[in-house]
């Protein structure tokens, strides 16, 4: 095979995935799959939580507190992936030009932001009982705090603007500047403080794990939190879409009676 | 790019209030700063590095939607922009116009009012040193800011709440060098991170305001 045949073979294997950015397509898809999924989240959330809240044993040095884990860690994963995602979506809207990816960006930042703010509340429900302190200037909480003010930013750029392909621009170029910001600030913070934090809860480093009794339903737990992120993506990805619509019939209105 | 860069700092200087404005407000926050935790000086020698740091930060955030917002408004920003430099350049060099008339005067003012704030004795020159590496990144950062809103209507407050977070690394080494250096400590590391952000800055931050500006002038 020559090489220009093969390009061409390699664009038309990647083009079944861009399909899925045309709007009308991603209404049908997403309202196919939204019921499902919506129903697979409720139910993966529900075990993890009744698992993790009544059929795991008490820590010993933490009492039932420790159960607050299970809240969390996955909000903790979902508030950072949040973030990739958003990222990932903006880089797809600046090069290709796909207003889904644009919009799923857009609808991801408020859930992202409550997810951050689920972490920071629950880490100091957990932190007053177990280190004596609402708020600790630690590296962790110190970096998710920060987290919260980069999409606090973010959400006012595009409330701010009021053309949505500028918004979506600007917002793409923030994001992408932010995170290179966002992970400087992680390390300026840890070489500023030593933390009261404890480690990883989960790493591939099987030293470093909590133990099996928690792990599994903690695993299950950021699969729920995970689904339920997806869900209300989509949900809130819809929105804008027909948001989006609803303007545009408006503007031919309008249009029509001038 | 020359002429661009005198022009910058001529209207700077001399449409009212531009220049002097920054080094005004830094003197009031260094002023401030003893009426709201007493005037005890082991305190103020302690927390000296931090708020000369935090005073110079908030006087350079005072003066940064001047950067563009006015060319912007009488359309010389798009006179720039269709002129035969690259759009990184002239980000560039209106950062830099920003340094030399709002930047170089606090980091020269700094040591002064460090005696304000009963700064310990080798602080004064690490004071100088820290904010001189670490005022060029501010600027830069702040152009990259005023770019993403310069569109806006009142974007003032929102350009505080984009910039901030982005100041945060630089403040963590920039007062930590200054710190460990007052303390007796190695402060190589901060140092180091903190030119380090600068060059970065310096060298891609360019990019990301001149496609901001691209997009806001579209």
């Amino acid at each position: 095979m020559s090489a220009p045949n093969r390009t061409r073979q390699a664009r038309d294997n990647i083009n079944w995935l861009w399909e899925w950015a045309n709007p009308v397509k991603f209404m049908w898809f997403s309202g196919l799959v939204l019921p499902w999924l919506a129903g697979l989240t409720a139910l993966v959330m529900a075990t993890s939580l009744i698992w993790g809240f009544f059929f795991t044993p008490e820590a010993v040095n933490f009492g039932t507190s420790v159960k607050i884990l299970y809240v969390h860690v996955p909000s903790a994963t979902v508030a950072i992936s949040a973030w990739f995602m958003m990222v990932v979506a903006s880089v797809i809207w600046l090069i290709r030009r796909h207003h889904v990816s644009a919009l799923a960006a857009k609808a991801a930042a408020p859930v992202g932001t409550v997810m951050t703010l689920i972490a920071l509340a629950t880490g100091a429900l957990w932190g007053q009982p177990m280190w004596g302190t609402w708020w600790a200037w630690d590296p962790r909480l110190t970096s998710f705090l920060i987290l919260f003010l980069f999409y606090l930013g973010y959400m006012a750029l595009w409330a701010a603007i009021e053309d949505p392909d500028t918004a979506a621009d600007l917002t793409s170029v923030l994001a992408i500047v932010g995170s290179v910001f966002a992970v400087l600030s992680r390390y300026a913070v840890n070489f500023w403080n030593q933390g009261l934090h404890q480690g990883a809860s989960l790493s591939l480093d099987k030293e470093e794990n909590v133990a099996d009794t928690y792990w599994i339903p903690l695993v299950i737990g950021i699969a729920g939190f995970m689904l339920f992120f997806i869900t209300l993506v989509f949900i809130r990805t819809r929105t804008e879409i027909r948001l989006r619509r609803v303007h545009a019939l408006e503007l031919r209105e309008r249009m029509a009676d001038a | 790019m020359i002429a661009l860069l005198a022009r910058d700092i001529r209207l700077a200087l001399r449409a009212g209030g531009g220049f002097g404005l920054g080094l005004a407000f830094f003197l009031i926050v260094v002023t401030l700063v003893p009426f709201g935790v007493g005037p005890e000086s082991d305190i103020l020698t302690r927390i000296a590095p931090g708020i000369l740091w935090i005073g110079a930060l908030l006087a350079c955030l005072l003066s940064l939607d001047r950067i563009f917002q006015l060319d912007f408004e009488d359309g010389s920003l798009d006179l720039l922009a269709t002129a035969p430099i690259p759009m990184e350049g002239i980000v560039a060099v209106k950062a830099l116009a920003h340094w030399i008339t709002t930047g170089l005067p606090l980091v020269i003012a700094a040591p002064l009012l460090g005696v304000l704030m009963n700064l310990a004795q080798p602080g004064h020159g690490w004071i100088f040193v820290t904010l001189l590496i670490g005022t060029p990144a501010l600027s830069m950062i702040g152009a990259f800011g005023a770019a993403l809103t310069v569109g806006l209507k009142r974007g003032g407050l929102l350009l505080s709440l984009l910039v901030l977070p982005l100041y945060m690394p630089t403040l963590i080494f920039g007062a930590e060098a200054a710190t460990r250096a007052i303390d007796g400590f190695d402060n190589t590391t901060p140092l180091m991170m903190l030119a380090g952000i600068t060059l970065a800055s310096v060298a891609l931050l360019p990019f990301a305001a001149a496609a901001a500006l691209r997009i806001n002038l579209r």
